[in-house]
């Protein structure tokens, strides 16, 4: 795609003529609304509704677009209009597709048996715009899912059809490495066999992190390690917005962890949004690696 | 159920397994949804859950709440930050409208890089 603006109008303006022309027409469902489909479904989903098992079963309704889905071997159904509009989007550069939006209605339930058949039309292709992926055209379709005949629901589905924005052609960021020195490898050691280790003064028996020569406390130099349970809370965090770092994606939450055992440790708090970490959350320890040579002690958050 | 009543948040961990037993049980063979060198080159760090499985989750959220009788009318969503493996995904509801025996909830799932899915749901409960 080429940056003059009169070739992007252009370009925009036949895409804008598919617009109302069919996707689909009289499309039909690869396999009849059955039951082995439907209980896969709730697997996945985790789905336990008793209305979707049994003999008076009835598939779930948000099933709807799975019966017009061409799987493996494609769509016959499919309108030659939407194959040249994504021919040409292909052409374009705009080789990639990821789905944004889904609005389905649903007029009467799916029973397995039911023979499905669909029609679809072109609602409306953007302009171009950029993305995050890349940049791409908004195309816009609009289905109606009969069953033996009858209307069964409304699906309209947004895709956006783009030119991946090439993030592999810049080699990937690590993560810096940390720094090992004689005061501080037999905590990198545990790290490696995924054993997050406290230091203790076998002097005074002050357990004490990070790893240091010395015992705060009553100054010997003599120590043993103690493994970390793993549990503890967030002690303090901040919220990092800006500015970006390579291998960090902002914003993301660092938190001062306060472990069981008393000591405190900087690390990520993962698995929560970063704008749902708090005082006070409890936090498990776990060990993720960041690539072939990084595995580090990250803190999982524990929602109650 | 009365408007402004919120539903108790549903946790979501998104495995690998899932993205895939998702994207098999909707008969989406998209290769971003199960080949993670495919979906690099595409753009994206990783594979990334389709919008179907989102679809049925939001789905399942609602009728888990709202028990047997639950049956959806209506489900309308948009994704944004992508659910990708090892993140979670936490579902949350606010009844916004009730009209006799049916009720609009706005659904919201946020991931650990921000908002996955947006949505509004109708559902009737029968008595």
């Amino acid at each position: 795609m080429s940056g003059e603006p009169d070739v992007h109008e252009e370009f925009e303006a036949r895409l804008k003529a598919y617009e109302g022309r069919p996707a689909a027409v009289t499309g039909v469902g690869k396999d009849p609304v059955n039951e082995p489909m439907i209980r896969h479904w709730c697997e996945a989903m985790g789905d336990t509704h008793p209305a979707y098992a049994g003999p008076d079963a009835v598939a779930p309704p948000t099933m709807l677009q799975v019966w017009t889905m061409g799987g493996l071997s494609g769509h016959p159904g499919r309108a030659a209009a939407y194959d040249e509009l994504l021919r040409l989007l292909d052409e374009a550069g705009c080789t990639s597709v990821v789905a944004t939006d889904c609005e389905q209605e649903y007029l009467r339930p799916l029973r397995p048996g039911d023979e499905i058949t669909f029609d679809s039309v072109i609602e409306s292709v953007s302009a171009r715009k950029t993305t995050k992926l890349g940049t791409g055209y908004f195309v816009t379709t609009r289905t109606d899912v009969h069953a033996d005949g009858a209307l069964a629901g409304t699906h309209r589905f947004r895709i956006l059809k783009y030119a991946p924005a090439h993030r592999r052609s810049k080699p990937r960021e690590l993560r810096p490495r940390p720094v090992v020195n004689r005061d501080n490898a037999g905590f990198w050691e545990g790290v490696a066999r995924h054993e997050l280790l406290i230091q203790r003064c076998t002097g005074c028996g002050t357990l004490r992190f990070p790893w240091l020569p010395g015992c705060n406390g009553c100054g010997s130099p003599d120590w043993d390690t103690v493994g970390a349970s793993g549990e503890g809370t967030v002690y303090s965090y901040v919220v990092l917005h800006h500015p970006p770092f390579p291998a960090f994606e902002p914003p993301y939450a660092v938190g001062l962890i306060e472990l069981a055992e008393g000591v405190r440790i900087v690390s990520n708090v993962v698995g929560v949004p970063y704008d749902k970490v708090r005082i006070g959350m409890p936090v498990r320890l776990e060990f993720r690696r960041y690539d072939d040579e990084l595995v580090l002690p990250v803190f999982q958050g524990v929602t109650p | 159920m009365n408007a402004g009543d919120r539903l108790p948040p549903l946790e979501i961990p998104i495995t690998r397994t899932l993205i895939v037993a998702g994207a098999i049980a909707s008969r989406d063979y998209q290769d971003v949804h199960h080949d993670p060198d495919l979906a690099r080159e595409k753009g994206s760090p990783d594979i990334f859950m389709n919008i179907l499985t989102t679809n049925g989750l939001v789905g399942r959220y609602i009728t888990d709440h709202f028990g047997p009788r639950a049956v959806l009318r209506r489900v309308a969503i948009r994704l944004g930050a992508p659910n990708h493996p090892g993140d979670t995904m936490v579902l949350t509801g606010t009844v916004e409208q009730v009209d006799g025996d049916t009720a609009t909830v706005r659904v919201v799932g946020a991931n650990g890089i921000g908002t996955h899915v947006t949505g509004t749901v109708t559902v009737r409960v029968p008595a």
